[in-house]
């Protein structure tokens, strides 16, 4: 376990420097001279002259090698000096760090609901295999993986903002706000969830081990919860973990329909206004969250599974 | 037992024939490759179905109810909802079989270079692709979009970009079994070219598998191009498509909600379309789900 923990923390530093490169290359990409268009900002409505401009790269230091820039800018990057917003001219870490709580509240929020109703409706529809509920949480499964969550966030508004009048459709503050993004962002990894916990619990009732543990006497709720679902457990963890990459990446549509203030809201505003430090920031944040989540479900991937880390041993 | 694709050929009747027969007796599946069929018919018939431009304005028949003339009625421009729709299914499914033969080209290219010669080849184009797998797809396919600039061609560039990955890691697994075969090493040793191994030889026997996998995945290709579209990043106005649609039909909910059902539903259905099927060939590809 310690080696496997020390190997994978090891790769971690080497994921981040790959990250950055695709991150400062990201930047990189993007039309436009930085020179200029700080220059547009500071003086706005005028033309900056050609000399100012050439002068202003230099100072910039947008003239040296492409190696050396990357160089300065990682290192600046590691002390949390991501560069300052084109539009309000402020550190992009500082803007980022404002919107990013609200974000991780909506994701999290979602993820809590997406396990919460997923994995219960995946057991229940394995244990009562052919029933009523196993029917209709096949067909939500079906469905929720199926409906875009744009799609279900504009009928959400439509049928409790727009004609119930019980949720608020836009806005951020109370509960009542986050119900209905939460919602909509949660829907299809729930009906992920669900179809995978169904599929690995049916897998797990027809092993031996819970046929033993029936012949032994043991009561039915004993034999479902103790036995098939501890391992049918494992790949849903898994599937948490990649969970997270569709709601962070759902949660930039989400937070835009909605008017929620986070980070992927920032991101699109950012689009529009062509603030290319702010987009790169955003996704170096957003890796960063998901590799460092998927790092620890990882962990407790071995953790729950001793198999792993005893093969690996011997290996 | 193996899946499919990996038995041999001695004493198991031949998968061609078993398969299809298989799939055709599973409604689920059926009722997908129908829905399938039918929005591809729509979306190719499009030009004769359609009853109007789909991009005409006629601003004096803006926000009108279905009727005779407009059977889902108008936009907010006054134009024909149904001949957008039929066109925007053109667009979307297009644009993502666009992406789709993008994403397979690069995928089948490096993950065979990557899978055949190994060594630090393989080394550095996994690392590529354990790198782009590390960010969160869509979240990525946001900022090289956005980077790019709005525009169809942009967001089929960026969706590409971040897809490849995990189908080039998939190809160079099978191409790393399929090395270990007979006929790859007796193709060898009448003296084929690798060049010639891999497309004629290791090819053939890996893209229907992958293809199947690639058709669990349209659906996800589908729902990214509208999602994208619908943030304004991809089908710029006037082409109709259907991400862009439901983006247009946001300030008319209260006034006019079917122009968001239409589209909605028309989305709803076809990634149901692309998930049903794909769930029935994936059970046929690997047996031991099928009872599930």
């Amino acid at each position: 376990m310690q080696s496997y923990l020390m190997r994978r923390l090891a790769t971690l530093p080497v994921m981040l420097l790959g990250i950055s490169i695709i991150s400062f290359t990201l930047l990189n990409l993007a039309p436009g001279d930085p020179a200029d268009i700080l220059l547009r900002l500071q003086n706005p409505g005028t033309e900056p002259p050609r000399a100012a401009v050439l002068e202003y790269r230099r100072e910039l230091g947008l003239d040296d090698p492409l190696t050396w820039r990357y160089g300065r800018w990682l290192v600046q990057a590691l002390m949390g000096d991501l560069g300052d917003s084109y539009r309000t001219g402020r550190p992009v870490a500082l803007e980022l760090a404002q919107r990013l709580p609200a974000t991780l509240l909506l994701t999290s929020a979602s993820l809590a609901l997406a396990v919460g109703v997923g994995l219960p409706l995946g057991v229940l529809a394995a244990v009562w295999r052919g029933s009523l509920v196993d029917g209709a949480s096949r067909l939500l499964g079906l469905l929720g993986a199926a409906v875009p969550g744009y799609v279900l966030a504009l009928l959400l508004i439509l049928l409790f903002a727009v004609k119930l009048h019980w949720l608020p459709a836009i806005g951020h503050g109370g509960l009542q706000h986050l119900v209905l993004p939460a919602l909509a962002l949660a829907t299809g990894s729930a009906a992920q969830v669900m179809r995978l916990t169904r599929a690995s619990m049916l897998e797990a009732l027809d092993q031996d081990y819970v046929r033993t543990a029936r012949a032994k006497g043991l009561g039915e709720t004993a034999v479902v919860l103790g036995h098939a679902l501890k391992n049918a457990l494992l790949p849903s963890v898994t599937i948490i973990g990649l969970s997270l990459g569709h709601l962070l990446g759902g949660a930039v549509i989400i937070e835009t329909i909605f008017g929620w203030p986070g980070a992927g809201k920032l991101a699109v505003d950012a689009i529009f206004l062509r603030d290319y430090p702010i987009i790169q920031g955003f996704v170096l944040y957003m890796a960063l969250v998901f590799l460092l989540v998927n790092l620890l479900v990882d962990l407790s991937y071995r953790w729950l599974d001793p198999r792993l880390h005893f093969g690996r041993q011997k290996g | 037992m193996a899946p499919l694709w990996q038995r041999g050929v001695g004493g198991i009747p031949p998968r061609r024939q078993r398969a299809p027969s298989l799939l055709l007796r599973d409604p689920a599946s059926m009722l997908g490759l129908g829905i399938v069929l039918v929005t591809v018919a729509g979306a190719s018939l499009a030009p004769w179905l359609a009853t109007h431009d789909p991009t005409a304005v006629n601003l004096e028949q803006r926000l009108l109810g279905p009727s005779g003339q407009h059977l889902l009625g108008t936009d907010h421009l006054g134009r024909d909802e149904l001949s957008r729709l039929l066109y925007g299914a053109r667009t979307t499914l297009g644009a993502a079989l666009v992406v789709l033969a993008v994403v397979m080209g690069i995928a089948f290219t490096l993950g065979t270079i990557s899978g055949y010669f190994g060594g630090w080849v393989d080394s550095v184009l996994m690392g590529l692709v354990d790198l782009l797998l590390a960010f969160p797809g869509l979240v990525l396919a946001v900022a090289i979009a956005g980077t790019l600039g709005p525009g169809l061609l942009n967001l089929l560039v960026a969706l590409a970009a971040v897809w490849w990955a995990g189908y080039a890691r998939l190809v160079r697994g099978m191409v790393l079994a399929a090395r270990q075969r007979e006929y790859v090493e007796a193709a060898r040793a009448m003296g084929a070219s690798p060049l010639r191994i891999m497309v004629t030889h290791i090819w053939p026997n890996i893209l229907g598998p992958v293809v199947v996998l690639v058709t669990l995945d349209l659906g996800w290709i589908v729902l990214g191009i509208s999602g994208l579209s619908f943030l304004g990043l991809g089908a710029q106005p006037p082409t109709p498509e259907w991400g862009a649609m439901l983006n247009d039909a946001r300030p008319f909910l209260q006034t006019a909600p079917r122009l968001l059902l239409a589209p909605g539903a028309a989305m709803v259905l076809i990634v149901l379309g692309f998930n049903l099927l794909g769930d029935g060939l994936r059970d046929l590809l690997d047996p031991r789900l099928r009872r599930l």
